[in-house]
Order: structure tokens, then sequence, then C-alpha cells
């Protein structure tokens, strides 16, 4: 039975709380932005959806270097940060939460989009008809009603995050404990030739992976029914 | 009590001009062709739509721009029945009562509106495993549990079929007998205006262009209606007494009795009659012997325009008005004129 050494584990550890906590971030500001996306009718709104979809295609490298330079000492958030007396982000686990939550925004977002969008306005108007304030409607229709878009962004934003490689290799470096991830612990295997011990993460891997995206798929199926 | 508005909206083409006065009691249909603008009046009322103007109910403002005021729609108390019901999919039948009654402070009130809508057995039911009539009922309950000082009915049983709409007709005629506040029905539907408004808001591209108690709106000859096809004239009546014998009903409009096939109504209940213009016609002397059962003393009104070799005649009849469709070829052999005394020959008659 192979088990994980002391530097795998770490990495699983510094993996699963940069995904924890990008997720609950994306879902904080990617929930708002996601409701005003879907309700806009401000004719700059394709420039704000592109901004958010451009991870989907921009090489992760080159969201890294950008965010390398902004971040660090030099950098224009590193300046400020700095200004009012923090260090710089780079080569830091924030940093690493940073970039990952840019990386991985369309993921949250978009889905989260689509659901709102699916709603309508109809059954927000019905509930602004029986006394329901904006923010009551949004708790009491809107949430539950937009429930497997929330399942499908969280899931997504987590595994994203997971798979995650060139922007923490960019940003983040390979620090053990600190900023390295499972994902570059496999590569630095691979270039040592430790064939087993990456391949026991990259199951671990696949495995996450599926895992999650059978909750995606089976909570769609569960609730399919329900939304028509 | 009452609701009032002078509400002006432009989108795109189309312009909306409305002026309202509706009392409360009852209900008001709001009447016109497809396309004329009833149903983004309604939003505009509940403040879905925003139009320029003022809109006042019950002596409250809900929108005045010369004040810069404007009530969004979940301060303004509206019991709002959308046409396709939309009940909230993922709370069951109780569940959308509930969410109308503890936002008005009503929970108290969730079973008895409830019942009054045949929803007992439907309580744990999800609005996709009911049917349509079901849902525009538990639509309508959820309206009324939210307190509303305004009823706004946007063509609630368009959407159903004909039996359908006779499952939730008589839970609508019950309202329009009880209700204290202002509602506005919306419909196309004639039939329905005759059912149930108590008085009618005639509109026409936009904007509003007649509003009075039904009979008579019914009874005006420049009214789009009059060009329908199923012009009809109402009269109010109350039930006398049943001839078994024949299977009819004697029906007392002022002084004059009607025949009517037997009703299911008891004795001294009133009803409300139609009388559709194709089946009047009219004769100079007292017919003789003949088939038709309800020969009434009338005397001509007013005569419409002549239109394709047709005419709406309007007859003044005991505790009423009648319309008749007559050829202008008859209009002229027989010399109608207002004030002309005639026998008016009813050839069908029905429950409204």
């Amino acid at each position: 039975m192979p088990s994980l050494s002391p530097n795998d584990l770490s990495a699983l550890t510094v993996t699963l709380r940069l995904a924890g906590l990008t997720t609950v971030i994306l879902l904080l500001i990617g929930t708002p932005l996601a409701w005003w996306l879907a309700h806009t009718r401000w004719r700059g709104k394709a420039l704000i959806e592109a901004v958010v979809a451009l991870p989907l295609v921009l090489p992760p490298t080159v969201l890294g270097f950008y965010l390398l330079l902004a971040l660090g000492r030099e950098g224009f958030i590193g300046r400020a940060l700095g200004a009012i007396g923090f260090a710089p982000l780079a080569f830091t686990f924030s940093g690493l939460v940073v970039g990952s939550v840019l990386y991985s925004l369309p993921f949250v977002v978009q889905p989260l989009q689509n659901a709102f969008a699916l709603i309508g306005r109809a059954p927000l108007e019905a509930a602004a008809a029986l006394r329901a304030g904006p923010l009551d409607r949004f708790l009491t229709v809107a949430l539950p009603l937009a429930r497997r878009g929330f399942v499908t962004a969280a899931t997504l934003g987590f595994a994203h995050t997971v798979g995650e490689f060139g922007v923490v290799l960019m940003i983040g470096g390979n620090i053990p404990g600190e900023t390295q991830v499972l994902s570059i612990a496999i590569y630095d295997h691979v270039e040592a030739l430790d064939y087993g011990a990456a391949h026991l993460l990259s199951a671990m891997l696949l495995l996450l992976s599926f895992l999650l995206l059978v909750t995606v798929y089976a909570s769609n199926r569960r609730w399919g029914g329900m939304m028509r | 009590m009452s609701v009032q508005a002078r509400l002006q909206l432009e989108l795109g083409q189309f312009r909306l001009d409305v002026e309202l006065d509706e009392p409360a009691g009852g209900i008001s249909a709001l009447f016109g062709p497809s396309g004329c603008g009833k149903t983004t009046l309604l939003r505009c009322l509940a403040g879905l739509t925003r139009a320029k103007g003022w809109c006042r109910v019950d002596g409250e403002a809900w929108q005045d721009d010369a004040r810069g005021l404007f009530l969004p729609p979940h301060r303004r108390g509206i019991g709002l029945v959308f046409q396709d019901a939309r009940l909230f999919p993922h709370l069951d039948v109780a569940g959308n009562l509930d969410y109308a009654a503890r936002r008005a402070g009503r929970r108290a009130e969730l079973a008895a509106t409830a019942e009054l809508l045949g929803l007992g057995g439907l309580l744990r039911r999800r609005p996709d495993s009911l049917s349509g009539g079901e849902r525009q009922r538990v639509a309508i309950a959820r309206a009324l549990l939210s307190r509303p000082r305004l009823l706004l009915l946007d063509e609630p049983l368009s959407a159903l079929d004909l039996a359908r709409k006779d499952e939730i007709l008589p839970y609508l005629e019950r309202l329009q007998r009880e209700l204290r506040i202002p509602a506005l029905y919306v419909t196309h539907s004639l039939d329905e205006v005759i059912r149930l408004a108590t008085r009618l808001v005639a509109m026409d591209a936009g904007r509003t262009v007649a509003a009075g108690p039904t009979a008579e709106l019914l009874a005006r000859l420049d009214l789009p209606l009059a060009r329908r096809q199923d012009a009809s004239a109402v009269l109010e009546g109350r039930v006398e007494a049943h001839e078994e014998a024949y299977a009819l009903t004697m029906v007392r409009v002022g002084e004059q009795r009607w025949r009517l096939p037997r009703l299911d109504a008891a004795p001294g209940s009133a009803v409300r009659l139609r009388v559709q213009a194709r089946d009047v016609s009219i004769a100079l002397d007292p017919p003789g012997r003949t088939s038709i059962l309800n020969i009434l003393p009338a005397r001509v009104d007013a005569l419409g325009a002549a239109e394709r070799g047709q005419r709406l005649v309007r007859l003044a009849v005991d505790g009423g008005t009648l319309l008749a469709r007559l050829s202008e070829h008859s209009c002229v052999e027989l010399g109608l004129a207002p004030g002309l005394a005639v026998h008016a020959q009813v050839k069908g008659v029905a429950l409204a």
C-alpha cells in the first residue's frame, strides 16, 4: 500500500485549502456579478462578460505572468499593498488565492449567470406582487431556483482550482507547505523520475475530479424535474 | 375606495394613454382587442412597468410624477393574478400560499382561503403536478392572501380550456359578489365580461374609450363592442317560479315576465340574462300565434350606423335595454325611428 510522503500530504492540504477558500470567495464575488450580468441592460455588458471569460482562452502562464508583475514588489498592487504596510503577494499563499480567483472566475460566474437568466423576471415579479422586497425576492425565490447553478458553479470553481498549474507556477513558485500544490508536486515527481509517487497523486486528482463531476450531474438530474 | 389613474407610456410604436376612475366593489373588466394595452395598463398599476403620470388607490398615491413619487410593487399591496399563474416551482401549494400570507400577516386565514378556492386536498402538491385550472385557483388564493388593496387579474382564464374555465368561474363570481376592494380584470372575452364584470372599461389602441356599468356600455351603439358578431345586452332579473311541466323558469325583469329554459336557481334569486343582438327581431303589430316564447313591448331608442346592409337597433324594454341586429332593408320597410313602439321577439336568452 503506497502512502503519501509528508511533502505530498502538505501539497494536498495546500491544494484543498486553496480550492476551498477560492470557491468561497468566488461565490461571494460571483453571485452579485452574475446577478448583475443576468439583469443589466447596460450596453457595455459585453465588455465585462469578455473580461470574465478571458481566463477560458488565455494561456494560464500569460495570466500568471501579468499577476506576477502586478503582485510583485514593483507591481501596482504590490506597491499599493506596500504603502499600507503589507508584504507583496507574489510567492505567498494569499497571492495564489488572488490568482485562482481570477483564473476560475468564469467557471463560477457563467453557470450562475445562466441560472439567473433562466429564472427570468416572471417569478421575481410574482414575488414582488406578494410584498417581497428585492433582497427577500433574491433569497427566497432566486437562490432556491438557481441552486443547480450554485452546485455547478461551486463544483467547477473548486475542481478547476484544484487542477490549476500554470498560474500557480508563475506567481506561487514551488514552496513546500506554502505554495506547492498537488499538480506541481506531480510535476516535481515526474522530473525526479519518481513515477510511483506521481501515479499516486495523479490517481487521487483523477478520482477527485470524477467524483466532483458526478456530484454536478447527479444533482442536476435530481432537481431537473422540479424546475419545469 | 377606488382606483384612479392617468398614465402615459411609449413603447416603440405603441402608445398607452389612459384615464381610469373605477370604484371599489365588484369587478371592473378591462376589455378590448389583443394588443390594445390592457396588460400594459395592469403592469403600470402594479408598478412592474413604469409609465408617466399618476395613480391613486383608495385615496393613497402610488405614483405621482409631479411629486417624484413611485411606490415599488412590493409596497403597493396589490394582488396580481397572471395569465400563466406563476406559482413558485420550488414550493408546494401550501408553501406558495404561505409565502403570501406570511408577508401580509394573514397566516391565520390561510386554511379558510384555501377552502374558499377548493384547495383543501392540494396543499401538499407541487405546482408542476397541478392542472391548469388548479394552478390558477392557487394563484387566485395566493393573491387574496396577500391582503391586496387592489386586485389585478390578467386574463386568468385565457390559457384554460372550456372545462377548466367553468371550474374557476364560480369562484370568480363569488369574488365579484364579496369583494370590497377594487378589482380590475383584463379579458378579451365578452362571455367573461358578461358573467363577471360589474363595470366595464373599454380599451382600444392604447386608450380607454369608455367606462361605466356593464349593461350600459354593452348597449352603447358607438363603441367597438357593438360591431362584434356576439354583441349582446344584459338584463338583471329575479327568478319568479319554475314551470316544471315544460322545464321552464319564469324570470321577472322590471314588470316583464320572461320564460327561460329551466334554470338551476331558487325562486327569488337574482340572475343576469344575456340576449344576443342577432336573436332579437322586431314586429310592428303584435305577432299572432307564434312559437317564440318571449315577445315584449319595446320602444326604439336609437339606431346604429348601417354597416354592410345591417344595423344595430337599441330598444328600451321594461327593466332594461335590448339590442337587435336587423337588416337595413327591414329598418327602412318598418320605418324604424327613435320613439316608435314595437314588439321585440326574442328567439334566445341565456343566463349570463
